[in-house]
C-alpha cells in the first residue's frame, strides 16, 4: 500500500497555466489586443492605408450628425423590440401547446425546432429573399386572393422589415425548448392545489404557469435580445440594407463604414457605442427584475 | 382537471355513458391539437421544403406558380450539376471542402482548448484564477461584431487575412460560451472522485485525463454541435477575412451564387442552398437527444 503522504505537492499554479494557456493565447490574441486597439482608433482617422491620426473625440461627435447612424440605431431598437416579443411568445404558445401527453409530440418538437437550427445560415436568408421577393410566393399567393401588389415585401419600406422580423420570429425553436423544460419543472401539486380552491385553467396560467416562468424569460430575453442587436446576415443578404435604409442594421452600419468606406477610426467608435447600448440595455433589465422575476428562493435574486 | 368524475356510487349504465362523453371529448380535444400543430409544423418548414422544391425546378418555370412544391419541368441533375460547378474556377466542392476544414480543426481545437480552460478554472487552485473566469464572463458579453474591426487589423498584421486560418483564429482558442457551459458541468460533478483519484496518485493532469474527461462527454457532445454549426454558417468573419474565390466558405460562396451580376441561375443556387444545409440538418438528427438536452439545461442559441 502506498504510503498517504507520498502524494506529491504538485505546482497547482504551473497546471492551471497550463491548462488555461490556449485561451489565454486566444483571449491576449483576438481580445485584449483588439479591444485596446479599438479604443485607440475610435479616437483616430484611420483609413487603413495611412497610420491612424489623432482626431480626439471627433469621431463620436460625428455621429450625432450622422443620419445614418440614427437610422440603423432606430431600425435596429425596432427590430428587437418587435422581434424578440414575438418571438418569446410564439415559443410560450407553443411550449404549452407541446406541454402534454400525446402522440408525435417528439415529431412536433424537431419539427419546430430545425428552423432555429438553421435560420441564421445564409442559405435561409436566400430563400427568404426569393419568398417574399419578386415573383416570390408571397406575391402569388396574394396575387390568387385577388390582391395583387405592385412591389414586393423587400421591395416596399414599409414592410421590408417585416420580412426579416417574420425570419426572426420563425426561429422560436431555441426558447420554445426551454420554455418546455421549465413547464415540466412546474411541481403539478401547485396546480392541483389550485384546482380545489375552485381555480379554472386562466387562473392556473395566470397565478402559476406565468410566475413560475418568470425567471426563464427573464434569461430568455436578455439572451435573445443581445443576439438581437447582433442582426447582420439578414439584412445583408435579404435586403441589402434597403429599400430607403429601411433595414440598414447597426452591424451592417458599421461594416459598410469599416469596410466599403475603410473608415476604421469611425467603425471603432460605432462598435463602442453599441457595447455601451447592449450594457445599458442589459443593466436596465437587470434592475426591474426584482419587480417581475419571481425566484421561488426567498433570498431575492440569483 | 377533468370533471367528469366517475364516482363509485354511480350506476353501471352511467358509467359507460360518462365514459362515452369523456371518451368524445378527448378526441375532440386531441384532434384539435393535432391540426393545431400540423398546421405550425407546415409553416415551420413550408421555407425548408420549398427551397429544396425550388432546387429540382426548371430555371424556365421556377417562377411560374412559385408557391407549388411540385416542379411543373423538372431539372434535378441540371440544377446539382451547373450548380456544383462552381463560380471563379472552383467548384462548389471547393467551398465545402474550406468550410469543412474550418469547421473541424475551429470545433476541435476550440472544444478541447474550451474543456481544458474550464477544468483549470473549476478543479485547479492557482493564483488569478477567479480573475480569468470573470474574463471570460466579460467575453462573453461582448459580441463579436464589435471585435472584427481591430481583429482584421490584427490578422493583417500577422499576415493571416485571406486565408483559413483566419477563420480558424476565432474559435481555435476556445470560445466562452463553452467554457462556461463545461464549468457549470464540472462544478456538478462530485469532488469526491477527484479526492479519490488523488489518492491513488494521481496529479492535477491525471484527474483530467482519466476522470473528468470521461464525465464530460454530454457538454462536449453539446458544444461540439453547436461549434459546429456556428461556424459552419458563420457568415459576417468570412465576409471580412477572405477576398480571394480560392478560399471561399460555403457561405460566401451563396452569398457570390446570389450576385446576379456574376450568376444567374437559380437553379443552381437553390441546389447549392440545399447542399449547405444538409450537413446542419444531418447533424441534427443524429445527435438529436444530445440537443435538445443540451439545449434546455444551458439555453444555448441554436
Amino acid at each position: 500500500m502506498k504510503v498517504k503522504n507520498g502524494i506529491k505537492k504538485e505546482n497547482e499554479n504551473l497546471v492551471g497555466y497550463l491548462l488555461l494557456s490556449p485561451w489565454l493565447l486566444g483571449f491576449m490574441i483576438m481580445y485584449v489586443t483588439p479591444m485596446f486597439l479599438s479604443i485607440y482608433y475610435s479616437f483616430t482617422s484611420y483609413n487603413l492605408l495611412s497610420p491612424p491620426q489623432w482626431t480626439g473625440l471627433d469621431n463620436y461627435q460625428r455621429m450625432f450628425q450622422d443620419e445614418s447612424f440614427w437610422q440603423s440605431l432606430k431600425v435596429t431598437f425596432f427590430y428587437v423590440f418587435v422581434m424578440v416579443p414575438l418571438r418569446l411568445f410564439f415559443a410560450l404558445l407553443v411550449a404549452m401547446l407541446l406541454n402534454s401527453k400525446r402522440k408525435f409530440l417528439g415529431v412536433y418538437r424537431t419539427l419546430f425546432y430545425i428552423p432555429s437550427i438553421v435560420g441564421s445560415s445564409v442559405a435561409v436568408s436566400i430563400v427568404w429573399k426569393q419568398l417574399f421577393g419578386n415573383d416570390g410566393v408571397a406575391m402569388t399567393l396574394l396575387a390568387i386572393m385577388g390582391i395583387p401588389q405592385d412591389v414586393s415585401f423587400i421591395g416596399n419600406p414599409s414592410t421590408a422589415i417585416w420580412t426579416i422580423i417574420a425570419l426572426g420570429v420563425w426561429q422560436f425553436g431555441s426558447s420554445m425548448l426551454i420554455f418546455l423544460a421549465a413547464l415540466k419543472q412546474i411541481p403539478n401539486s401547485l396546480y392541483e392545489s389550485s384546482s380545489i380552491d375552485g381555480a379554472n385553467s386562466w387562473v392556473n396560467f395566470t397565478r402559476i404557469t406565468i410566475p413560475m416562468l418568470t425567471p426563464v424569460i427573464f434569461f430568455n430575453l436578455i439572451l435573445q435580445s443581445i443576439n438581437g442587436f447582433r442582426v447582420f446576415t439578414e439584412g445583408f443578404i435579404i435586403t441589402e440594407g434597403g429599400p430607403m435604409d429601411s433595414t440598414l442594421f447597426y452591424v451592417l452600419n458599421l461594416y459598410r463604414r469599416a469596410f466599403t468606406y475603410f473608415e476604421m477610426g469611425y467603425s471603432s467608435a460605432m462598435a463602442w457605442v453599441l457595447v455601451s447600448i447592449i450594457g445599458l440595455f442589459t443593466f436596465i433589465v437587470f434592475k426591474t427584475q426584482n419587480s417581475w422575476v419571481y425566484y421561488e428562493s426567498k433570498g431575492g435574486g440569483k | 382537471m377533468i370533471d367528469t368524475t366517475i364516482d363509485k356510487r354511480t350506476k353501471p349504465k352511467e358509467i359507460s355513458k360518462l365514459k362515452k362523453k369523456r371518451n368524445r371529448k378527448k378526441i375532440i380535444s386531441s384532434l384539435t391539437f393535432h391540426i393545431a400543430a400540423l398546421v405550425i409544423g407546415v409553416i415551420m418548414i413550408y421555407p425548408l421544403l420549398w427551397a429544396l422544391a425550388s432546387s429540382f425546378k426548371d430555371n424556365a418555370t421556377m417562377f411560374t406558380n412559385a408557391y407549388s412544391l411540385i416542379p411543373e419541368t423538372w431539372a434535378i441533375v441540371e440544377n446539382y450539376v451547373s450548380g456544383w460547378d462552381g463560380i471563379s474556377g472552383y467548384s462548389f466542392g471547393r467551398f465545402m471542402l474550406n468550410s469543412l476544414i474550418v469547421a473541424g480543426a475551429g470545433t476541435i481545437g476550440g472544444v478541447f482548448s474550451s474543456v481544458m480552460a474550464a477544468y483549470a478554472l473549476s478543479r485547479v487552485n492557482f493564483k488569478f484564477s477567479g480573475f480569468w473566469f470573470m474574463c471570460v464572463m466579460v467575453t462573453l458579453m461582448i459580441p463579436n461584431e464589435v471585435m472584427v474591426v481591430p481583429q482584421y487589423i490584427i490578422l493583417r498584421w500577422l499576415g493571416l487575412i485571406d486565408s483559413l486560418p483566419a477563420l480558424m483564429a476565432p474559435w481555435i482558442f476556445g470560445h466562452a460560451f463553452f467554457i462556461f457551459l463545461m464549468v457549470q458541468f464540472i462544478r456538478g460533478l462530485p469532488i469526491s472522485l477527484d479526492e479519490a483519484a488523488k489518492m491513488d496518485g494521481a496529479g492535477k493532469l491525471g484527474i483530467f485525463f482519466k476522470i473528468i474527461l470521461p464525465l464530460v462527454a454530454p457538454a462536449i457532445v453539446t458544444s461540439t454541435i453547436f461549434c459546429f454549426y456556428w461556424i459552419w454558417q458563420d457568415f459576417f468573419q468570412p465576409l471580412i477575412f477572405i477576398s480571394s474565390p480560392e478560399w471561399f466558405t460555403v457561405s460566401l460562396a451563396l452569398n457570390l451564387y446570389l450576385d446576379p451580376n456574376s450568376y444567374s441561375n437559380y437553379g443552381g443556387l437553390f441546389a447549392m442552398s440545399t447542399l449547405s444545409l444538409i450537413p446542419v440538418i444531418g447533424v441534427f438528427l443524429l445527435f438529436q437527444r444530445y440537443l435538445v438536452e443540451g439545449i434546455a439545461t444551458s439555453g444555448v442559441k441554436g
